[in-house]
Parts: C-alpha cells; structure tokens; sequence
C-alpha cells in the first residue's frame, strides 16, 4: 500500500458496502421476481435461463 | 466498489446472455410450442433457433441487470471481509468466491426448484419466491460461514444453513403433468445451470481482481 495514501475508514468502507448491497438487492428483485406484467414479459426469459420462479 | 460491482455484473451478464442464445434459448422456444399446443404432446419437433431482436435485446438487458445485482453484493461481501481480515481477495480468490455465489442463488435453490421450463408444472408463484429467497438467504450464510469461519462450530452451523431449506422442501406442484417434455426440461436445466456457472465464475474473477486495484486506490491496509 502507498503509506501517502489517505486510508479509507472502516465505517465508511461498511456504509459503502451497504448502499452497494441495497443497490445490488433491489436490481435483482425488480429483474428477477417483480410481477408487473410488462417487467415479467421483457425478463422472461432471462428468469427462465437464471432459474428464478417465473410463472 | 459501486463500478467495479456494475462492470463485472455487467460483463458476466454479457456473457450469460450469449451462451443463453447458444444453449438455453433453443429448448426455451421450442418448449413454448409445447406449452401453446402448437405442437401437440409426444409430436416431434426440431430444436427452434430462432432470432427475435427485441426480445434478445430485452435478454442482454436483463442479464446485465440481474449479473449486475449479484455483483454489487459480492463485492460488498468481499470488502467487508477483506476489510475485517477475514479473507484475501484477488482474482483467483475471486473465483472461489464466485463458485460460492453460484451455489448460493443457482444451484442451491435448483435442487428444490429446478429451472424451470415454460409449460411445467409448478406450485404456487409466491411459495416458490419465498422458498427460493429463504433459500438463497440460508445457503449464502452458510457459505459465508464454512468459508470464512474458523473452527468446527462456524463450518456445523454453515452446514446446518445449507441443509435447512432442503430439509423443510421446496413447494411442489399437485400434479407432475405439465406439457413440458422432460428431454426438454432436463436439457433445460442442465445448459441453464452450465450457463450460470461459467456466469458466476466470470463474475467472480473479474470482482476480485477489480476490487483487489479498488483496495490499493482507496489506500486500504488489509488485503
């Protein structure tokens, strides 16, 4: 590591981490399990290839 | 961490969008003949390729997105445990790290749940998402914890995690009559499961070594 280098703190690390969780979760319940039926007919059959339950 | 995630997402599911036309799609169309009743039961039928820009188009798309979900959670994962001390992460560790999310949202919930083909027989939609959330919730602890435990009380209860959902049982349909034909289904369930490891393994790889240059930018001291 460059010891000049500012170090990024913990706290702010697992903030980060977190927001990138909760980003990630809700990208793949909206692709993956949303019912809406125009959400449902264009992931299709991207659920079908991932193994989501679909119909 | 928020572009490594969505660049490796993205690029793992470019990839499994391309071995889906290769592989997956074929049967999935030729099974939707099956399930009109535009082909009749027990009538033959070649494998469809067939090319549908929007419909593919609209496949890139959601590969990427949902590739892009997985990746921004494990590169969460990955920073947290490398910033606790709790593992290495590079690109070769990376693609461990990456088997274990294939177990984790693919294989895991396919014992109980296999991918399904149109026209297959199913139990209800909402049973199913909650058992393929639970699922995947209790076999990711699990992994996390025979991985990157110490010791023989972490790895029993990373054990237990996994084997729970399999022992409370997936929903099952009332009747296996669906108009799927099982050559169909089972080809089905093979290529999408083949398609989601070399996914995951790409997935992987890339969000290690991605975050291993993240780590040394950020000036963070653990690897």
């Amino acid at each position: 590591m460059n010891a000049t280098t500012a170090a990024l703190p913990s706290a702010s690390l697992a903030g980060a981490a977190l927001f990138s969780a909760v980003i990630g979760l809700g990208l793949i319940v909206l692709s993956g399990h949303v019912q809406a039926d125009a959400l449902h007919a264009a992931a299709h059959d991207v659920r079908h290839a991932t193994g989501f339950p679909c119909h | 961490m928020l572009t490594s995630g969505v660049i490796a997402g993205f690029l793992a599911g470019l990839c499994a969008a391309l071995m889906q036309f290769v592989l997956v799609q074929p049967v999935l169309l030729t099974a939707e003949l099956y399930e009109s009743g535009e082909v009749a039961r027990g009538a033959s039928a070649e494998l469809v390729r067939a090319v549908d820009p929007l419909r593919d188009g609209l496949s890139v798309v959601f590969s990427g997105l949902v590739y892009a979900g997985y990746a921004l959670i494990l590169t969460a994962a990955m920073a947290v445990a490398s910033d606790r001390g709790l593992a290495r992460i590079d690109g070769r560790t990376g693609l461990v790290w990456g088997i274990a999310g294939f177990v984790t949202v693919q294989l895991a919930p396919a014992v109980g749940l296999p991918p399904e083909l149109p026209g297959m027989a199913a139990a209800d939609l909402g049973a199913r998402q909650a058992w393929w959330a639970a699922t995947v919730a209790s076999t990711g602890v699990g992994c996390a914890l025979l991985g990157l435990g110490r010791g023989w009380t972490p790895w029993g209860a990373g054990i237990l995690a996994m084997a729970a959902p399999h022992v409370v049982g997936a929903p099952s349909p009332d009747a296996f009559a669906g108009p799927a034909p099982p050559e169909l289904a089972s080809l089905f369930a093979a290529r999408a499961l083949g398609t989601g490891l070399v996914a995951w393994a790409v997935l992987g790889g890339l969000a290690g070594a991605l975050w291993s240059r993240d780590r040394v930018a950020l000036g963070l001291a653990r690897a």
